[in-house]
Formats: C-alpha cells, structure tokens, sequence
C-alpha cells in the first residue's frame, strides 16, 4: 500500500482544536468537518487539499482533546498519511484505530516542506521525497497495530477476532 | 526489575505477573467513560459490532457536560442519541441535566472511581482519577466504544518520570500553580507517552482537590496518566464517597523511571500559563502589565469546592473591574449546593460575577463566555491553544481561582495579595 501526494507542512504542537475547533462539534459527520480541518491555523487548506495529500509536521502533532473529530476530519478532507516528529498520545490511537496511516519520523520531518511530493510505501516504512529526492526510514508499526490498520479500524479487528 | 505503580495496576488488570515498558497488553476496564460529544461517535461505532451488548451496564458512566443545558440544535440531537442510547442499554451512570456535572469533578464525587480502578473516558482530562490512584487516560470514541462492547482496552505500557514533591506550599499557590509549574520546566510534550507519578512527603500538603487539580493536567505535558500514591487522606474521600471496595497498589523500590524531579513546594509561587501553550508559563510577579476582558472561574481542572472557596476570599466585600466579565462555574451540582450553603455564592454574585449551572462551556470555546476578537481571559481551565475559548486572535491566561479572583478586581493579571 502506498501513498502520494502534496505536502501541507506545519510546526510543533498542532492541537486538536486548531485541527477541527470545538465550535464545530456539534457535528459528528466526516464530511461536514472535513470542510473546517486546519481552519484555525491554515484557512487555505480546505480549498487546496486533493485527495491523497499528505500532512507533514513537527513534534507533538495532535496534542490536547480526545476528540477523534480531529483524525476523522483529516481523514475526510483527503489526506493520505500524516508524518510527524512525534504524535500525542491520544491523536495516535485514534489514528490507528479510525484507519489512518500516520508515521513517526523526525527525519522526514525535517527534510520535507510545504509543496513537497512525497510518497510513502507502508509496507516498507520508506518515506520518498521526489521534489528533493531524498529519502527516509519511518518507524514500522508493531504486528498488532498493523493488524488494526489493515482491518480499516479497531471495530472491524475485533470482529474478526471474535 | 521493579515496575512503577502505574506498571502495577496495568498488570493486575491484564492478568499478568509482571509487565515491562514498551508490552503491549490488553487490559480488563472497571469504567468506561463519555460525554456528550465523543459519545455520539462511538454508539455510531458500537453500530458496526457484531454484538449489540454492552459488557456492563454499570461500568459506564455517560456524562452530558459540554454543550448543555444544549446550546443549540444540533447538540440536542447529540444529547437525544446518547439518552436514547442509556435508555435501550439500561446504562446505570448516565447523568442529565440536573444529575449532571463536569465529569471530572461528578465521578468521584459519586463514588464511581476508585484506587486501583483501570479507566478509560473519551475525554482528555480523564487522567484526572489517578489522584486517587487509579490508572485512568484518555481515549478517542472508538477505544470507547470497543471498550462499552468488550469491557478491554490495548494500552502500550508506559514507562515514567517521577516527580518528588517535598516541603509545604505557601497560603496562595494551588495544586495549580504546582501542576503550571510543572508543565512549563518540562514541556508540553514532557511526558509524552509516560505515566507521571508524584510522590513525597510534600503530597500531605496537598488537599484531594489540588491533586485532582496535578492528575487532570497531566496530560498539558503529553503524559498518559498521572497518578498518587494512596494516603489516608484519599482513604477518607474514598470511604465518603464510595461503597465500592478499592486496592492500594504501590511502585516497587527498585521501579525504573526515565526521569526524576524534586519539587520543593514552598519554594513555587502563583503562576500563570501565557498564550498560546500552558508550558509558556511565569509567575504572577513576572506577569506585568497584561488587561484583561474576562475571568472564568471553573472547570474540569478547578471547579471544585476549595477552588470556590479560595476565589471566594478574595473576591470578599470586593468588586469585580468595571467592563470586567466574571463566569463563575461550579463544577457539579454537589458543590453548587455546597457552596451555595456556605454562602459563597452570593460573594461571588455581590462581588459583579455571574455564576452557572455546570458546564464545560467557556474552557473549548463552546458557549457561556467566548471570546470576541483581540479580547484576553484569564482562566482556571486547562488549554490556551489558539482559538480554544473564540476568535483566533483573541488570548487566554491559565491560572489558579485565587490569581484569577484578584485579577477579577484590578482588570489586570494580579497575584492575589495584592
């Protein structure tokens, strides 16, 4: 499985409420939150995000609420894969368990900027950037959560356990 | 090798004799916690199981404290689903409008957490329980809802950083000023992944409220819990609160932790978290000149009794700032009785402050008290991120209910002395 698109890049420490803001959740749709993702910190992303486009950060990405609005709004928008420093706890769960790829590498990171190509091989864990023609190793997934993630979310792996 | 407390409670829920840093297990839950936003999400999801039953109809507890009394149409229809839901699934904890309270403050004081508990809430602050030491964190709405069907979560075991609190803080610094404290020498992303687990003879100093205050910020620096030791204070809230049996578990002594700090209580000041992380933090003698549009008194982090009682001796025979707005929230309805009886209402309401029904409100930006463009708020509340309280150009300072009570007086960041 692999991903490839354009890259959105971002700093440390985005936060759940500028990746959807609590003024937005009283609603629970996907699509309808797809169309605030990023609002707070980037109000051109949801006019310039295709489907497959990744999300490239610093560390901590995802800290602050529990709200899974947060990876379900990406999600929705398009994004393909979100690459990090590092992850906050609570947002990388929900990522995994609502299906999302995310990948922890602080050299991509850092090697990769906003309009970047980039494509990303799951399997291998190997991040290109064919803008800058570098690439990068990200962390592989544990058995269990690459279990998960290729049963599309914790629901469905449970049901096939049981 | 020895494990960490936090280490110990995983492994007694996960059957286990033993477990390490960095083991993934699964590990048996005795409370499964929503609200009514993350709870719509995951009955959605409770859709796709191939059961229809949840494991256990008093083991979870569904708390409708952001958006209500509803503020609006589509929340009502949030709240409907999750009523619906209790109703069909008999849920014994589920707390309405006028059972309610901010879910951090109403589930202990119901009895429904306990030491040695395993707890998983689709709620951030949930890490709040471990001041009564249980293990308690956050989780999205699918961890909650495969946790309502299956009574199991999968956690990655944590390793920690200890934090050795000594010495007696002074009349005017909280469990809140220790936690900002805290959170701004190592980082919103401190304890990323890690238990925190506070210990030292500096914890007698601290009531209940102010270690609810510590646990429930725990995760302002990443951590995945924070968590006290069982003294006989706690003991006692246990006891008042709770008919349920509870298990005292400790670290080992020889337990291995990433880190270790000393913290000498006595030596910390008020301290106040600048815009826009709570690790921008000075204290309140450090702050200078910075107005102030609004004060909210209240919340998940301090909207307890003691916070009330503290915001009510300073605010005593005092005004609030004229063009000052001040939101005082008790937390559940317990403590709005309580203090209603002591008569710290009606200081509050002489002073020029408002106060309201229970609410998460104002804290994410929901309602009661959101910020216009260019506008500052002090708060008690745990999250200054852009954007969280209204328009993203406006700003909010986290800090205790005795620093924001003064600043409540003078229009200005105050220490409470003053």
């Amino acid at each position: 499985m692999k991903a490839s698109g354009t890259v959105f890049k971002y700093g440390d420490n985005v936060d759940t409420d500028v990746i959807i803001p609590a003024r937005y959740l009283n609603s629970s749709d996907p699509k309808e939150l797809a169309t605030h993702c990023m609002e707070d910190i980037d109000k051109e992303f949801v006019n310039q995000v295709k489907p497959g486009d990744l999300i490239v950060a610093d560390k901590n990405f995802g800290c602050g609420s529990s709200r899974e609005h947060a990876p379900i709004a990406i999600k929705a928008a398009g994004v393909s894969c979100v690459i990090a420093e590092t992850f906050a706890r609570i947002f990388y769960r929900n990522a995994i368990n609502i299906g999302l790829p995310i990948i922890e590498c602080p050299e991509a990171a850092k090697g990769i900027a906003q309009g970047d190509e980039v494509e990303v091989d799951f399997d291998s864990g190997v991040i290109t950037n064919k803008t800058k023609g570098t690439k990068f190793q990200g962390q592989a997934f544990p058995e269990f959560m690459q279990k998960i993630i290729k049963s599309e979310g914790l629901i469905n792996y449970i049901n096939q356990k049981q | 090798m020895g494990m960490t407390m936090t280490q110990k409670i995983l492994a007694a829920a996960a059957g286990l004799s033993e477990v390490k840093a960095g083991q993934l297990i699964e590990a048996k839950l005795d409370l499964v916690l929503g609200n009514d936003i993350t709870s719509p999400v995951a009955i959605h999801e409770m859709d796709k199981f191939t059961t229809d039953e949840v494991f256990h109809k008093d083991k979870i507890a569904l708390v409708m404290d952001h958006f209500v009394p509803n503020k609006d149409i589509k929340s009502a229809q949030h709240c409907k689903c999750v009523r619906e839901f209790a109703c069909k699934h008999d849920i014994t904890n589920f707390f309405d409008v006028g059972e309610m309270g901010i879910e951090h403050a109403l589930l202990p004081e119901k009895g429904l957490t306990v030491a040695g508990d395993v707890i998983i809430g689709a709620d951030s602050h949930t890490c709040t329980y471990g001041a009564l030491g249980a293990f308690s964190t956050g989780v999205g709405s699918t961890d909650m809802a495969a946790g309502m069907a299956t009574g199991k979560a999968w956690f990655k075991v944590p390793s920690a950083i200890k934090f050795n609190l000594v010495g007696k803080p002074s009349k005017w610094v909280s469990g809140k000023d220790v936690i900002l404290h805290i959170i701004g020498m190592i980082g919103v992303d401190g304890a990323l992944y890690k238990s925190m687990e506070f210990v030292g003879e500096g914890i007698k100093n601290l009531s209940m409220d102010d270690r609810f205050t510590i646990a429930n910020m725990a995760i302002e620096a990443g951590g995945k819990n924070g968590i006290f030791p069982v003294d006989e204070l706690a003991e006692s809230y246990m006891k008042e609160h709770s008919a349920r049996s509870y298990k005292i578990y400790q670290a080992d002594e020889d337990a291995e932790y990433d880190e270790e700090y000393t913290i000498d209580l006595s030596s910390l000041k008020p301290t106040v978290a600048f815009p826009h992380l709570p690790e921008n933090t000075k204290t309140v003698d450090q702050a200078g000149e910075v107005k102030i549009d609004q004060v909210v008194i209240g919340s998940c982090t301090n909207g307890r009794l003691d916070d009330l009682r503290i915001a009510a001796e300073v605010l005593k025979d005092k005004k609030v700032a004229k063009g000052i707005r001040c939101i005082v929230i008790p937390a559940t309805q317990q403590i709005y009785l309580q203090a209603m009886e002591e008569g710290l209402l009606k200081i509050f309401i002489e002073s020029g402050a408002i106060v309201s029904t229970p609410t998460c409100g104002p804290c994410l930006g929901g309602y009661m008290g959101i910020l216009a463009e260019g506008e500052r708020c002090i708060s008690t509340t745990n999250r200054n991120f852009v954007g969280r309280m209204g328009h993203v150009e406006s700003e909010i300072y986290l800090a205790s209910p005795a620093v924001a009570a003064a600043s409540a007086i003078t229009g200005k960041i105050s220490a409470p002395e003053e």
